[in-house]
């Protein structure tokens, strides 16, 4: 049985570590305004976090990840270029009666720099790797722009690209999206005239009128190519050692050149990471990996795993999100990445060596 | 310890839960001051009748100061976690029907479907800043449906009653109730979206998996089973 206390130790230690590798310790309040996770996460976060009531003070979360406030404090007064790390409890409420600790630890470090992001990525990466030496862990990678540089090459609307864009993270719903838009016929709205009805709400007749004329379009825009549709499903069931992964991408990428760009950061990257020292002969890369409940990450994403009591878990996770400092940015952004180490988690498997 | 038995405490849910006793050869009798919350029970002994909010018999059966309870399923659903490891449902009663649903304004005519009102909801953000919002009180429910259907961009707004009147208030864009013959939506000019409602309820008889159950109250149990033939 692992105690709070060594838990708190070892994210001390982990700390140390990261300080020592340069980072500046950082530290973030427990009590977040609800507000901004809301709005970044949608609805579905008050079903995963603890949401508390204040009556002067409005809704506040308990902290559900560091990332978020990590961001707002650096978009707000960081220098550039800027290494972060902290230590701490991130709170997830068990939506389903799951057996999920309501309370884990966490130590991360953040990156933020403009220059060279394949060398940023392998620097994050093998930080984190590093501390993990003595342990037993599988490591798996993925590259979230390879799916959008494919969304993106797709041949058909700009409606339904941004449409499949803002799903890439929800698996089911963009694959039902991808079928609707792959049918050769799509029905033509039944819909009546709004005119027909009293206009109640915000929601005015110019919008419902707009969204009857993209209705309209749908109906003639050019389906998604079956080849197309083939190379989605392939990058989605890819799952192979990186070398082979990426040998495999650009064999699909003869039909979707417009993939080029993102296997070559791919490759880049894996070169990156051999002069860092990692094994890259050996390291997963799965072409759907970071889909789910990493909903931030829009790069370059990675996780270790530890097999204790014969259950896989995560004992770190990470990974690139340059698109969350433009949201907190207000204007502003900068390249990011990063990783968290849970050491509970860490100890937990390092009891079973 | 007799054998507890929550039911409504009041109204229309009430008669029919006496009804329903009666009709199975089980009195259910609340006393004779019509403001005093208490009853009794005849026709099987070792039975307590327990007087309650609807609303409050999920938290009664779960917490198991009660043993047996009469509410609703959409109550049962929406404030038990995994319902279904706390509680039992022992038999649907044939009343108190009420469909979960999710409705938006008539006029509205771009839309049919969650996926319509996930369209809807991102349009609606981009043009007005702020995420669409629903009102309901059915929260865990609403969110958990439309997650599953993939709906985004979307924000529940907290309405304990009156919903049908939050969109012409310009406090929500669409709203999701209960709803049984739909009378209320047409009155304010609403529609209900296509596809199964989030939950299809009805008055049911749960029985708790937490209360204590000596030998005199499985004996009560069991005879009042037989009676009831459920």
């Amino acid at each position: 049985m692992i105690t709070a206390a060594e838990v708190r130790q070892e994210a001390d230690r982990l700390l140390s570590e990261f300080m020592a590798a340069g980072a500046v310790r950082v530290e973030a309040e427990i009590l977040q305004p609800a507000e901004t996770f809301l709005d970044l996460y949608g609805e579905d976060i008050r079903g995963r976090a603890y949401v508390t009531h204040d009556p002067f003070r409005g809704e506040h979360l308990l902290r559900p990840d560091f990332t978020v406030p990590v961001v707002q404090a650096h978009m707000a007064e960081g220098q550039e270029p800027a290494r972060y790390t902290y230590a701490g409890a991130v709170f997830r409420a068990a939506e389903n009666g799951a057996s999920q600790a309501a309370e884990t630890w966490q130590a991360g470090y953040e990156v933020f720099d403009r220059n060279d992001p394949v060398a940023v990525d392998a620097e994050v990466f093998a930080r984190i790797s590093e501390l993990l030496t003595n342990v037993p862990v599988r490591a798996a990678t993925g590259d979230i722009g390879v799916l959008m540089a494919a969304v993106n090459a797709l041949d058909t609307s700009d409606k339904r690209r941004a449409a499949l864009m803002r799903h890439i993270w929800r698996p089911a719903k963009f694959m039902k999206l991808m079928k609707r838009f792959s049918s050769a016929t799509i029905e033509r709205p039944k819909a009546g005239m709004p005119a027909n009805y009293p206009a109640i709400g915000v929601r005015d007749v110019s919008e419902v009128m707009e969204r009857l004329k993209t209705l309209e379009e749908e109906v003639t825009a050019p389906s998604i190519k079956g080849e197309d549709v083939a190379v989605i499903d392939q990058i989605l069931a890819l799952k192979e050692k990186s070398p082979e992964a990426v040998s495999q991408l650009r064999v699909m990428a003869t039909n979707m050149p417009a993939l080029m760009p993102a296997i070559d950061l791919i490759e880049a990257r894996l070169d990156a990471l051999t002069n860092r020292g990692v094994k890259v002969d050996d390291l997963d890369f799965e072409g759907s990996y970071g889909r789910t409940s990493m909903e931030y990450y829009d790069g370059f994403v990675f996780g270790f795993y530890g097999v204790s009591d014969n259950v896989e878990t995560a004992i770190a996770t990470g990974g690139r999100y340059d698109a969350l400092t433009s949201i907190l940015g207000l204007g502003r952004s900068i390249p990011a990445v990063g990783g968290v180490i849970r050491p509970k988690a860490l100890l937990e498997l390092r009891g079973t060596v | 310890m007799s054998l507890k038995l929550g039911v409504p405490s009041k109204g229309r849910l009430m008669e029919q839960t006496f009804n329903w006793f009666a009709d199975r050869g089980v009195t259910l009798r609340k006393s004779k001051s019509d403001r005093e919350y208490a009853g009794t029970v005849s026709g099987v002994e070792g039975v307590s009748l327990v007087m309650l909010s609807a609303g409050e018999i999920p938290r009664e059966l779960a917490a198991g100061r009660i043993h047996l309870g009469v509410t609703g399923l959409d109550m049962v659903a929406e404030k038990l976690a995994d319902w279904p490891s706390q509680v039992s449902d022992i038999s649907p009663m044939g009343f108190g029907y009420a469909d979960l649903i999710v409705a938006v304004p008539k006029f509205w005519t771009d839309v049919e479907t969650l996926d319509d009102l996930d369209a809807v909801a991102a349009q609606f953000r981009a043009r007005h800043g702020f995420r669409l919002r629903i009102a309901t009180k059915y929260h865990r429910l609403v969110r958990q449906h439309l997650r599953d259907a993939g709906v985004a961009d979307y924000q529940l707004v907290d309405s304990q009653g009156a919903t049908e009147g939050a969109i012409a208030n310009l406090t929500a864009e669409a709203i999701a109730d209960i709803t049984s013959t739909g009378a209320t939506l047409v009155a304010n000019h609403l529609k209900i979206l296509g596809g199964d409602p989030i939950l299809a309820s009805q008055a049911t008889l749960f029985l708790s998996k937490s209360a204590e159950m000596d030998a005199a109250n499985e004996a009560a149990w069991h005879t009042l089973k037989q009676k009831l033939g459920v």
